[in-house]
């Protein structure tokens, strides 16, 4: 199935729909607009949930600010529409700026119950502050007009609805598949990731939840003029949940899934509705909302993933065009070999009473291969954390490249030239090889939102996708770069995460532990690999207990054990040496 | 507002966050234990109180249908997930447990009914009545994804509370009830006027608390809860089943949940939708605890229930809207004080 | 004597790779076996299977029963317990808390008091230290404590991982002797540790685990001596 088959299929969804109100009767229309209004609000809690990872039970407020603004502007002051529209979306942007500046610093479950505060304090606000019909609501709410010509039948203002729905999810998709989205898609997963590309997470995480505000401020405003009549109800803690639950029927991160959640559920509903009296007579009012939560709850038990997902794995996969050459992203000055490239100087960092790191001193030369190695509980990971900022040093200095980087934040680390690996495999499983590496240029492109959605960023794109296919190749992993990578080995997992690391032009390369976990092919690969770097004038710092796998591939060797260091020298030293054997094998007991 | 207006309002909010505390106890032992954000603890308190106006009418409360319902759902569960196992054998047990127990109960609690008991057994019959619904809403909902990330079961957990207000129109009706006080005694204290109601109220917090501290210290079981909450993989290595500790922090939360319905019956009109508000506010409680410190809960639910009286006499509508605008600087507050893992969020 | 435990062709699969691969190893009554090997071997991996705490493929008797299929907690009330690599101590709770949720699974309670004292004996520093919560304690007591609680369960296979893990050498050697001793209680020990000397100057039997696969095994005091043993631990194939 090629991107063609893939356009052409879009383009016949987008004919029948065009075609819907001519074809179906206008209860059926109604409902559909009833379906592209909740969409809206679904595709925005793909984003948010799905991609962003952040479950919002609060969206339902967020609708019902933008259709009260809207009321209020059109029906109480007499305004036109469209200036309701403006009015609605700028004041809903605004709060949930403000919400997201608040919250989005929490982490988890914090974060949705937090999502569940706002949207419970904005839900009762809706019936209780005066001038907004209190629990009547607002009426004779009037529709939209284009000049003249009024949006009044169902079938009239299906066309905006339907229309502005296709929009986003075009727009939506140019999002997802750009630098902007990428970096959305890596939120997933935890910090660490995103960070150590010079990502700040939290800005990506704040644009993301407002666009979900966004979209769901669009879905108020067409139900405030399509409904002509707002009350507090379908604005309330009740309906957030459904939303949530058309957004993780439909498939959680899929923009299509949103709709389709959002069709599936309200067809439900319906059905609910006709067809629960006659199995419970007279009691079908409270059992409608028993059958639907019990639904949703079966669903979360069983079938998790979501609708569009499941039969995504079915249908034949999308054949993807190999990259094409492109104009290179601007690199970085490299430095001269042999000069002095990392120094760290006494560094010394605590953890309550225990010493993880003592007195640690060592320097990187451009251009070699170090290892620093010690047995389990030597403080070796300490103190890479500590190179890389994931942690602070309490005393000492590191200076990388001149520059003290003592107190830098993972992502200016990051981007004064220092990409690292980790030890767990941190990769996107459902992003392609491609993008995994890509998400490595991050530091050297800069389209944003508008670029992204609009796609205006072809050549920049472009350019990175063609870096990272070089830089697939050039660790052997350039055969099939669309290839998920959730399904590679662990060993070329690792290879990966290099070449990821390689697309940000280091001038130092931190690996942590690349060795644990492989077999003995895999683990000679990935020397010969490092070798090749080295060749290419790259400076690799490694920190390893693999002994083998350091003895026949670096410069130099630095030894902690206890947290101090041992010794450092040439390897063939290092082995023979007696202190290193002890404090490996362990002192005579 | 003079200082004998603040002294009452000083007193009622004390009395109703003694009540939202007891909620807030059960809150925390059930996430401790389960890890679960047990939303519809709030629907228990309600639904206890309309249990026990239905038995004060002489009426046998819709709970006792729902118990049968809930407790032939969790056996079959049950049975298909040995079957499934291989592990038969464990179906007399399963039966035994999910069957048998919540049957019996309704069918004592019917029986003694027909005896018309006097308000202490009354209060005993309803407590009996609402104890096994979340232990078996756990075998349900709970435990075939007991494994989730909290976020999963927070969610599962909201769905569940929707269902729950349904099913609670359904047995219950749409009338609010209020029981008799249970006391017409009267005090006073620093020249203030105090109810009965009021000072039992307290005082049961204070008992009930007390009960369950003397639990978690000096009984192995207590102990064992103790040791599934603060860590989960220590305890089976232990041979202490995390399924076993949870279906057991269900039931004394219930009784706490139930304890509380008691004491709120009496002093505000509970509606089958009531046990939101209860259950939320009790809620901010818990948060202030941590989800994890019982002093921190019970403190923080007496706070909010101060807080509300007071917000209740400057704007009876807008406080709600106050006590829900707390949760945020307080899960700020929260979040800032305790340590939070990398990988939460599932890929 | 017949094997108490043994383990027959077991593959452990960990984080998408085979972390163990056809293990077989067998522990006798009364013995004290060592599974020793780098750092990233499989050796915690090995014993999170044999305990159940992970998944694996192969056969695993434990006196005379299949214990593949059953529950952690299952095999820890058939006297099989672990005292894991991480302790996994209840570190807000006492240390006499501690050590009493350890006879939990102890169907006669009459003789818990009476192991109680057994162990108080045996680690006199915990009873000194039996009000304060098990996380104030030291890097040596702590490991001492988690022994002592796996101790409560009266085990008849107890399955020690890294006991030497953290701690400083003099405190190592105090370990080593207490495992040693624990002979006289009639348990059997199976002991995985990567301070090779230690553990083979304790045990009768080693296995040497490599890369998730048992490369060497002997008598102790055999592989002891062995020079391969070095190429083992620091390279150089």
């Amino acid at each position: 199935m090629t991107r063609l088959h893939v356009q052409i299929a879009a383009g016949a969804a987008v004919l029948c729909l065009a075609a819907a109100p001519f074809v179906l009767g206008p209860f059926s229309i109604t409902l559909m607009n009833y379906i592209g209004i909740y969409s809206l609000v679904a595709i925005g809690l793909a984003l948010l949930t799905g991609v962003g990872g952040i479950v919002s039970f609060g969206q339902a407020a967020f609708v019902g600010v933008a259709a009260y603004a809207t009321a209020w502007v059109s029906a109480l002051n007499g305004h036109s529409p469209w200036l309701g529209l403006l009015f609605g979306v700028a004041l809903t942007c605004g709060v949930a700026t403000i919400l997201g500046l608040v919250t989005l610093r929490l982490q988890g479950h914090f974060l949705s119950l937090s999502t569940m505060a706002w949207g419970l304090a904005i839900g009762f606000l809706f019936g209780n502050v005066e001038g907004l019909g209190r629990f009547n609501g607002i009426s004779s709410i009037p529709p939209i007009s284009f000049g003249s010509f009024a949006l009044v039948s169902s079938a009239q203002i299906y066309f905006l609805i339907w229309g502005i729905v296709t929009a986003i999810l075009l727009l939506g998709y140019n999002l997802l598949d750009s630098r902007l989205g990428r970096a959305m898609r890596a939120l997933r997963g935890g910090n660490m990731l995103v960070e150590s590309l010079g990502i700040n997470a939290f800005r990506i995480k704040l644009v993301t939840f407002v666009i979900a505000a966004f979209l769901a401020s669009l879905s108020g405003w067409l139900y405030a003029h399509m409904s002509r009549f707002i009350s507090p109800g379908p604005f309330d803690a009740g309906m957030g949940i459904e939303y949530l639950m058309m957004s993780m029927v439909g498939g959680a991160g899929s923009l299509l899934g949103g709709v389709v959640g959002a069709a599936i559920v309200t067809l439900l509903k319906n059905s609910v509705q006709d067809y629960l009296p006659l199995i419970a007579k007279g009691a079908s009012g409270q059992l409608e909302i028993v059958a639907f939560s019990a639904l949703f709850i079966l669903f979360l038990q069983w079938a998790r993933q979501g609708i569009v997902p499941f039969i995504a794995r079915y249908l034949p996969k999308l054949q993807h065009e190999r990259p094409q050459p492109a104009s290179p992203l601007p690199r970085r000055s490299q430095p001269k070999p042999g000069e002095l490239l990392l120094k760290v100087d006494g560094a010394e960092r605590r953890f309550g009473g225990l010493v993880a790191v003592n007195n640690v001193s060592f320097e990187v030369r451009s251009g070699e291969i170090l290892a620093v190695i010690g047995p389990n509980g030597a403080g070796k990971s300490t103190m890479f954390n500590c190179l890389t900022g994931a942690l602070r040093v309490n005393k000492g200095e590191i200076v990388f490249a001149g520059r003290p980087i003592t107190r830098d934040e993972q992502s200016r680390i990051a981007k004064a030239g220092i990409a690292r690996t980790f030890q767990h495999v941190k990769l996107r499983p459902r992003m392609s090889l491609l993008e995994n590496v890509m998400l490595g240029t991050y530091g050297r492109t800069s389209a944003g939102l508008f670029a992204g959605a609009f796609r205006l960023n072809r050549r920049e794109e472009a350019s990175a996708r063609h870096e990272a296919l070089m830089q697939l190749e050039r660790v052997g992993l350039g055969e099939k770069p669309f290839e998920l990578a959730g399904n590679l080995p662990l060993g070329n997992q690792r290879i990966l995460e290099i070449a990821r690391a390689l697309a940000a032009d280091p001038t130092l390369l931190v690996l942590d532990e690349p060795a644990a976990g492989l077999r003995r092919q895999e683990k000679l690969r990935l020397a010969e690999l490092l070798r090749s770097l080295r060749a290419d004038h790259l400076t690799i710092l490694i920190v390893e207990h693999d002994m083998e796998f350091v003895m026949s591939l670096v410069d130099r060797i630095v030894v902690l054990d206890f947290g101090s260091k041992l010794c450092e020298g040439a390897p063939a030293a290092i082995r023979s040496d007696a202190r290193v054997q002890e404090a490996y094998l362990g002192g005579v007991a | 507002m003079t200082s004998d207006i603040a002294a009452i309002l000083a007193i009622d909010g004390i009395a109703t966050g003694a009540v939202y505390a007891l909620v807030a106890i059960g809150t925390v032992l059930i996430f401790t234990v389960t890890r679960v954000i047990f939303v519809p603890f709030g629907d228990i308190a309600a639904f206890t109180a309309l249990t026990l106006a239905a038995l004060d009418a002489k009426r046998f409360p819709g709970t006792g249908a729902l118990v049968v319902v809930l407790a032939c759902l969790a056996t079959l569960i049950e049975i298909v997930s040995l079957t499934r196992s291989g592990e038969l054998r464990l179906a007399p047990r399963a039966l035994l447990f999910y069957l048998v127990l919540p049957l019996a109960v309704v069918g004592s609690a019917w029986l003694a009914m027909r005896l018309d008991p006097p308000l202490a057994i009354r209060l005993v019959l309803a407590l009996m009545l609402i104890t096994p619904i979340s232990p078996l809403l756990d075998r349900i909902v709970f435990r075939p994804i007991a494994d989730g990330t909290v976020l999963l079961l927070l969610t599962v957990s909201v769905a569940l509370h929707f269902a729950l207000v349904g099913l609670g129109l359904l047995f219950f009706g749409p009338e609010g009830v209020r029981t008799e006080p249970l006391t017409s005694l009267s005090m006073e204290l620093a020249g203030v006027l105090i109810s009965g109601q009021t000072m039992l109220i307290v005082i049961a917090a204070l008992v009930f608390s007390g009960l369950l501290y003397l639990f978690f210290d000096f009984s192995l079981v207590g102990k064992s809860l103790r040791a599934t909450a603060v860590n989960r993989t220590g305890s089976r290595l232990m041979g202490i089943r995390p399924a076993r500790a949870g279906t057991i922090a269900y039931l004394l939360g219930s009784l706490m949940a139930g304890v509380s319905g008691i004491l709120i019956a009496p002093v505000n009109t509970v509606f089958y939708d009531s046990g939101f508000l209860i259950g939320l506010k009790a809620f901010v409680g818990a948060i202030i605890g941590s989800m994890t410190s019982y002093p921190g809960a019970a403190i923080g639910a007496v706070g909010v229930g101060i807080l509300e009286s007071f917000a209740s006499f400057e704007s009876s509508a807008l406080k709600d809207v106050i006590v829900f605008s707390l949760l945020i600087p307080v899960l700020i507050w929260r979040s800032l004080a305790s340590l939070h893992s990398e990988e939460e969020i599932e890929e | 004597m017949s094997s108490m435990f043994s383990l027959s062709d077991v593959t452990v699969c960990y984080d998408n790779v085979e972390a163990v691969r056809n293990v077989s190893l067998s522990v006798e009554e009364g013995q004290i076996v060592t599974v020793i090997g780098p750092n990233g071997a499989g050796k915690t991996t090995l014993l999170m299977a044999a305990i159940g705490l992970l998944s694996s493929r192969g056969r695993m008797v434990f006196q005379g029963s299949d214990i593949g299929r059953m529950s952690v907690e299952d095999r820890v009330e058939r006297r099989l317990c672990l005292v894991p690599e991480k302790r996994e101590l209840f570190s807000d709770m006492s240390v006499a808390d501690n050590l009493l949720l350890g006879s939990y699974s102890l169907r006669d309670r009459t003789s818990v008091q009476k192991t109680l004292d057994e162990v108080y004996d045996r680690f006199p520093r915990l009873k000194e230290r039996q009000r304060q919560a098990a996380g104030t304690l030291s890097g040596g007591e702590r490991q001492m404590l988690a022994l002592g609680r796996a101790l409560m369960a009266r085990p008849k296979l107890l399955m020690l991982d890294e006991p030497s893990l953290g701690l400083a050498p003099l405190i190592v050697r105090e370990i080593f002797r207490t495992i040693a001793s624990l002979r006289d209680l009639g348990v059997s020990i199976l002991l995985v540790e990567q301070n090779a000397r230690a553990a083979l100057e304790t045990a009768d039997y080693g296995y040497v685990l490599e890369t998730g696969e048992i490369v060497q095994s002997g008598p102790a005091k055999d592989l002891i001596h062995d020079p391969r043993l070095i190429t083992a631990y620091l390279g150089g194939h």
